[in-house]
């Protein structure tokens, strides 16, 4: 089959020798797309074996760095499958087409007269003794313009081991294993509105003393002497904060809301929809919590500075950290080197600019920063409250009018060239850069529009966002950015909606979801594997930015009605992600989203007071255990002829309300505002 | 306070010069090169740290050096068992930051099992995982994989 359109990364790197290399036996494919833990070397090394007819372990998916890989911007937004995966297997369709030609000239034959088996050309079911190898030479030398036709197998391995999960187990495979000259800790503020009054310390050789107006950090030979260092040099610094702090709820009464139309945000004022029933939900700020503190590590000899980051956009970093060093993009060398679990904007693009400003401060030495564990918790930027107010109205049994507006602070402030400021916390505190100021972005299904317009069809719905300012923590990009709480919302309200109208919400559900068989199939899909909705239970679905993998999610919880706690017993998943590429992997995708959403859902709330965020440590902020695990099944429906989708994210909110609905349908309680913590199902009770 | 401790990593007798009250984590990682054991909060409150001290796991970020003088040190960078595979061959973590303490404690409890002749539960195995924190939502997947081992003790 051929694709009908060139897919858009071949567009913005054309030469077929920047995407595969056939080297010593093996195709090294090169994807600008980063392993963040989802299985993406593996999946990549599946598409490419596909295409070119050779087993998956003469693959190889290297981690990419900026001088190697295809540009390829951000590695998020659940696109990697998508887009990256569409691109490299168009180049590896290319590959095999161009090779072939040329063994097919080498041994006199026709095209149509050879068969590759496993990288070896076959006539007749015999060897010619002529491989790929032999005649990939030094390259391609060829740029792609047009799509060439694709390979397609009926079924893909049911397990694959992932190729770098052992070497992460082993030891040496993250950034934090790197080697280096020096150790080096940040002394941080209390937070990001802090400044440096005065810092009394000195140290003696071998330590260091890094010191760019606020901005102070320690290194040291030996990993156990710099982490002294840091609380020494910690006890003899005073801070100030800039500004006083707020704990007022976000200012709603400003009638700023822009209206959301098709997903996408416009210039005009949100529409005024009457509806006679209204509820309002939330959720706090969450932290990524990776287990794994932010590290990297950097080196910076005679101008050149090379930088090894878990960065999710190592491209974009040579802008960025440049233009705060005054150092030329063209002489930083970004490396991807893989980190602890990446669930968004995390701290690894911090942590790369840390280290290189002390990189550059130690010119000659590999320096290797980690944060702490209260570094991580209190610097590392939050997924951001939201509120979400909905309405509706109900006639003759169905959903007539609709509203849903969502406020919140920004989901989107990862570090880009092209942005207004310097999105990296270490380049504020040095005095060398400034945050961006939020704005509205009006692309489609982004910041905390996203999944904000339902997935039903009613007669009248208006949709709108509200962006707050001045945030009192610093809020970027967590799974699924606003999804999570759009979903949580308007599942909720289906179920409550549902309820007040003595309705079966399965069934209002099917009324309004008319348009999008594929919708139906998978609620169905869902609600027959757990064996119906009866008992505990609660069901939520959603597609991803409504266009992309769609996941319904059956819960069943328990309360205990003397606590009022509440436990996640068992989730069933059904899924559709397009063509299934790596059947384990999107299993794992798809429920690592869902548990990651139960702790959101049961536990999570960052809190914050004037000396910034209050709990630094896995105590102060605690997450799901194991004990409190629910059982996971998985079931997927597969579409051999669709393209594949990511599936990362697409979980959060289906899980988030299918547990909000169990929890009713078990104790009669509806909760609003996550957490589903004892206090807030007893303040819900008592509403 | 510079001295020398001496213990078995691995089966190998190895040496550290490192002071006597360092983390081992840190001996582990920076002086003997085995950077399996992570570090993670140095509180013990996330258990990626884990290494076996003659059969029982220990959180090697607030273990004292001294503490293993003499005694047998397993890091999941060697261990090889039913246990070990059973998690790889099911893709048992995600970004994997965590799993080389889930394994030493995995470990720990199929070895003790296995000394009396028995199988440990599902109620065992979350128990003895419940020091330890994973974020990518491996949990379940966890917990299904080591209920199936097929322990050939």
């Amino acid at each position: 089959m051929t694709p009908a359109e060139l897919p858009v990364m071949l567009r913005v790197t054309a030469s077929l020798d920047r995407w595969l290399e056939f080297s010593d036996g093996r195709v090294i494919a090169h994807s600008g797309r980063v392993e963040l833990g989802q299985g993406l070397r593996t999946a990549m090394a599946i598409l490419v074996a596909e295409q070119l007819e050779v087993s998956i372990d003469r693959v190889t998916v290297p981690d990419p760095t900026t001088a190697s890989a295809p540009i390829e911007g951000v590695t998020a937004g659940s696109m990697s499958m998508e887009i990256g995966g569409a691109a490299l297997r168009q180049a590896a369709a290319w590959a095999r087409r161009l090779l072939i030609q040329r063994a097919a000239a080498r041994l006199g034959r026709r095209v149509s007269d050879l068969v590759v088996r496993n990288g070896e050309f076959m006539i007749g079911g015999e060897p010619t003794g002529v491989d790929y190898w032999q005649v990939a030479g030094d390259g391609f030398d060829f740029d792609i313009v047009e799509p060439t036709a694709e390979r397609q197998s009926d079924e893909y391995p049911e397990r694959l081991r992932r190729v770098d999960l052992e070497e992460r187990l082993r030891g040496g495979a993250f950034v934090q294993d790197a080697a280096a000259d020096l150790h080096a800790r940040v002394v941080r503020p209390p937070s990001i509105f802090h400044r440096l009054v005065e810092c009394e310390a000195t140290l003696a050789e071998p330590g260091r003393l890094i010191r760019r107006e606020s901005f102070i950090a320690v290194a040291h030979p030996d990993e156990s002497a710099a982490i002294e260092l840091a609380a020494h040099v910690a006890a003899r610094c005073q801070w100030r904060r800039l500004q006083p702090f707020s704990s007022a709820f976000p200012d709603d009464s400003v009638d700023n809301a822009l209206a959301i139309v098709d997903g996408a945000l416009t210039e005009s004022k949100a529409l005024n929809v009457e509806t006679e029933m209204t509820a309002s939900y939330s959720r706090p700020f969450l932290l990524h919590g990776s287990i794994g503190p932010s590290a990297a590590a950097a080196c910076f000899v005679d101008g050149r500075l090379t930088i090894e980051t878990a960065s999710q956009g190592i491209g974009l970093l040579p802008g960025v950290i440049g233009r705060a060093l005054e150092i030329d993009a063209g002489s930083i060398h970004v490396e991807y080197v893989p980190g602890s679990g990446c669930y968004g904007h995390n701290g690894a693009d911090d942590a790369a600019f840390d280290a290189a400003l002390i990189a550059v401060a130690c010119p000659g030495e590999k320096v290797l920063l980690k944060w702490s564990r209260q570094d991580e918790h209190r610097f590392e930027p939050n997924g951001s409250m939201m509120r979400l107010g909905m309405g509706a109205t109900v006639r003759n049994g169905r959903i007539t009018a609709w509203s849903h507006e969502v406020a919140s602070y920004t989901h989107v402030a990862r570090p880009s060239p092209g942005a207004e400021g310097i999105d990296l916390i270490g380049a504020w505190f040095a005095g060398v850069g400034e945050a961006s100021t939020p704005v509205p972005r009006f692309a489609a299904e982004t910041d905390m529009h996203r999944n904000a317009v339902p997935l039903y069809t009613f007669d009248e719905a208006a949709v709108s966002a509200k962006l707050w300012a001045d945030p009192p923590v610093r809020t970027s990009a967590l799974r699924g950015l606003g999804a999570q709480g759009n979903v949580f919302a308007i599942e909720s309200f289906m179920d409550e909606i549902a309820h007040a109208n003595q309705l079966d919400s399965i069934v209002l559900r099917r009324r309004h979801l008319d348009n999008d068989l594929r919708a139906i199939e998978v609620m169905d899909a869902a609600i027959e594997l757990a064996g119906g909705l009866d008992g505990a239970r609660g069901f939520g679905i959603a597609r991803y930015k409504n266009r992309q993998s769609i996941a319904a999610v059956v819960a069943e919880v328990e309360v205990d009605e003397e606590t009022a706690a509440v436990s996640v017993r068992h989730l069933w998943i059904a899924a559709y992600a397009g063509r299934v590429i790596d059947h384990d992997g999107l299993i794992h995708q798809l429920e690592g989203g869902a548990v990651q959403a139960v702790s959101w859902c049961l536990k999570e709330a960052v809190s914050i007071d004037e000396g910034g965020v209050v709990g630094e440590d896995w105590e102060g902020y605690p997450i799901l255990t194991f004990s409190e695990t629910p059982i996971v099944d998985v079931m997927l429906i597969d579409d051999r002829d669709a393209p594949p989708l990511g599936a990362g994210e697409v979980t959060v909110g289906p899980t988030s309300a299918a547990i909000g609905n169990a929890v009713f349908a078990a104790a009669g309680i509806r909760v609003r505002d996550l957490p589903m913590t004892p206090e807030a199902l007893r303040r819900a009770a008592s509403a | 306070m510079s001295e020398t401790t001496s213990f078995v990593l691995n089966g190998a007798r190895v040496t550290s010069h490192a002071n006597s009250d360092t983390s081992l984590a840190l001996v582990l990682r920076n002086e003997l090169g085995d950077k399996s054991p992570r570090i993670g909060c140095m509180l013990e409150q996330c258990g990626s740290c884990r290494v076996l001290v003659d059969d029982e796991p220990v959180f090697a970020c607030t273990a004292d050096l001294e503490t293993v003088a003499g005694k047998r040190v397993e890091t999941a960078a060697a261990i090889d068992s039913p246990v070990v595979q059973a998690l790889l061959d099911g893709n048992a973590a995600q970004c994997g930051y965590c799993l080389a303490g889930i394994a030493v404690s995995a470990e720990a409890l199929f070895r003790s099992h296995r000394a009396v002749g028995t199988r440990p539960a599902r109620s065992d195995i979350v128990q003895a995982l419940d020091a330890h924190l994973c974020r990518c939502g491996s949990q379940a997947r966890i917990l299904r994989l080591l209920e199936d081992v097929e322990d050939a003790s």
